[in-house]
């Protein structure tokens, strides 16, 4: 750490900031109070930009960057909230509201739900894309979680912290497009998985309704992912 | 001059109208800027023509639903779909999944089957449930299961004076 670090230099909706050369726009903004919209990210695991919630303008392209897997450089001049992004802002919250059937007000994450927050606080009021309603199942084969396919939206936190957190690896992405699920083991139930630690990391991170304990049904009871950061500070700063 | 009001209920529990009652005394003073004149609670049968606000709870569930809303469209000049079931297809679209014919077996057995007679006369379902914007124009969208009283009060207060509001500050789906 006793290495200079190298510092970059660029303007983020106006105002000059600086950044070391390893960080993210996202993260770059964040320690300078400017608010970028997520959903897949979250502190403590690593960045995969799945949700593209996060994209910015980058002036000199016309190209649309991911702001949590795009690193700062030198002289950029960034954008984060134009008429452009806060469309297509919402419509990718539309498209996830389309594609599986999220019934807020008979989900157990009703009122504690980061993709329902989101869509309120970027203005959505109705879904312009047509419901798609597939026929997904649930397994509530876990003695103590649930896996709601109906709820998912694929960010991959749980598959991030179980691999990266736990170091046991349960989950994982099995399909792809419209048939891509989360699965555990080698797509077997839930409560025969043999990697599964039963520890509940991926249930407080997941933002919906998808992983919920059974034991907070009916509570509103609210995840805490912010275990995360405290978890990482005493292993030793590693996030 | 009053304007008219409609209130709607098609595919939904009723707990939209539930919570425009809620809106309690605060309905009298509304009461001085519309005539009701249309809704569960008159004794209205058709939906009368010049319209100026109509309130519309439930999805699109039925033949009659569709026939319903598309008249309703017609007739009403800021149409809005109130709560979620309208809004989303909500709980009412749960069926969606499954086909009409496993549901009505699911509830009656082979009483379809057996004596299509009793059924005769009642709405057909469609074969899918449909938020209302996908059946009709909507100009308003109030999202909320239901929406709150205070939600429908500042919403018709501004509507009534020729106002806007914006929705998504007031509620969100499931709220």
């Amino acid at each position: 750490m006793t290495q200079a670090m190298e510092v970059k230099t660029l303007r983020i909706d106006g105002v000059d900031v600086s950044a070391r050369a390893d960080q993210t726009i996202l993260e770059a903004a964040r320690e300078n109070n400017i608010a970028i919209p997520t959903l897949c990210h979250l502190d403590g695991l690593s960045d995969v930009g799945a949700c593209r919630l996060c994209l910015v303008e980058v002036a000199g392209t016309n190209r649309l960057f991911p702001s949590c897997v795009t690193r700062v450089e030198e002289g950029m001049q960034i954008t984060t909230s134009t008429d452009r992004l806060q469309k297509y802002r919402r419509m990718t919250l539309e498209l996830l509201f389309a594609e599986r059937n999220h019934v807020c007000s008979v989900c157990v994450s009703n009122g504690a739900c980061e993709l329902q927050a989101l869509g309120q606080s970027q203005g959505l009021t109705h879904i312009e894309f047509p419901y798609r309603f597939p026929q997904l199942p649930v397994d509530a084969s876990h003695e103590r979680f649930t896996l709601d396919h109906n709820r998912c939206i694929l960010c991959t936190r749980c598959v991030r912290v179980c691999g990266e957190i736990e170091g046991a690896h349960t989950w994982d992405v099995m399909g792809r497009g419209e048939k891509a699920r989360v699965i555990t083991d080698l797509d077997q139930p839930w409560g025969t998985s043999e990697s599964c630690t039963s520890c509940g990391k991926c249930v407080e991170v997941c933002p919906t309704g998808a992983l919920f304990d059974k034991s907070d049904v009916g509570t509103r009871a609210r995840k805490h992912p912010e275990f995360l950061t405290y978890l990482n500070e005493m292993r030793g700063g590693q996030s | 001059m009053k304007k008219k009001l409609a209130t709607v209920w098609l595919d939904g529990c009723s707990g939209c109208h539930m919570s425009f009652l809620d809106m309690d005394e605060r309905l009298i003073d509304l009461a001085e800027h519309f005539d009701l004149v249309y809704s569960p609670i008159v004794d209205q049968k058709i939906f009368p023509p010049d319209v100026d606000i109509s309130l519309v709870e439930g999805s699109v569930s039925t033949d009659a639903d569709e026939h319903k809303i598309k008249l309703i469209r017609e007739r009403t000049a800021t149409l809005v779909s109130l709560g979620d079931c309208a809004v989303t297809g909500n709980v009412p679209a749960m069926r969606n999944a499954f086909t009409v014919d496993s549901i009505l077996e699911r509830a009656f057995g082979d009483r379809p089957v057996t004596h299509p007679e009793i059924f005769q006369g009642l709405p057909k379902l469609l074969p899918r449930v449909r938020p209302i914007h996908e059946v009709v124009k909507v100009d308003v969208f109030v999202p909320g299961c239901p929406p709150s009283a205070d939600t429908i009060y500042t919403l018709l207060r501004e509507l009534l004076s020729g106002g806007s509001v914006d929705v998504a500050r007031l509620t969100r789906f499931g709220a």
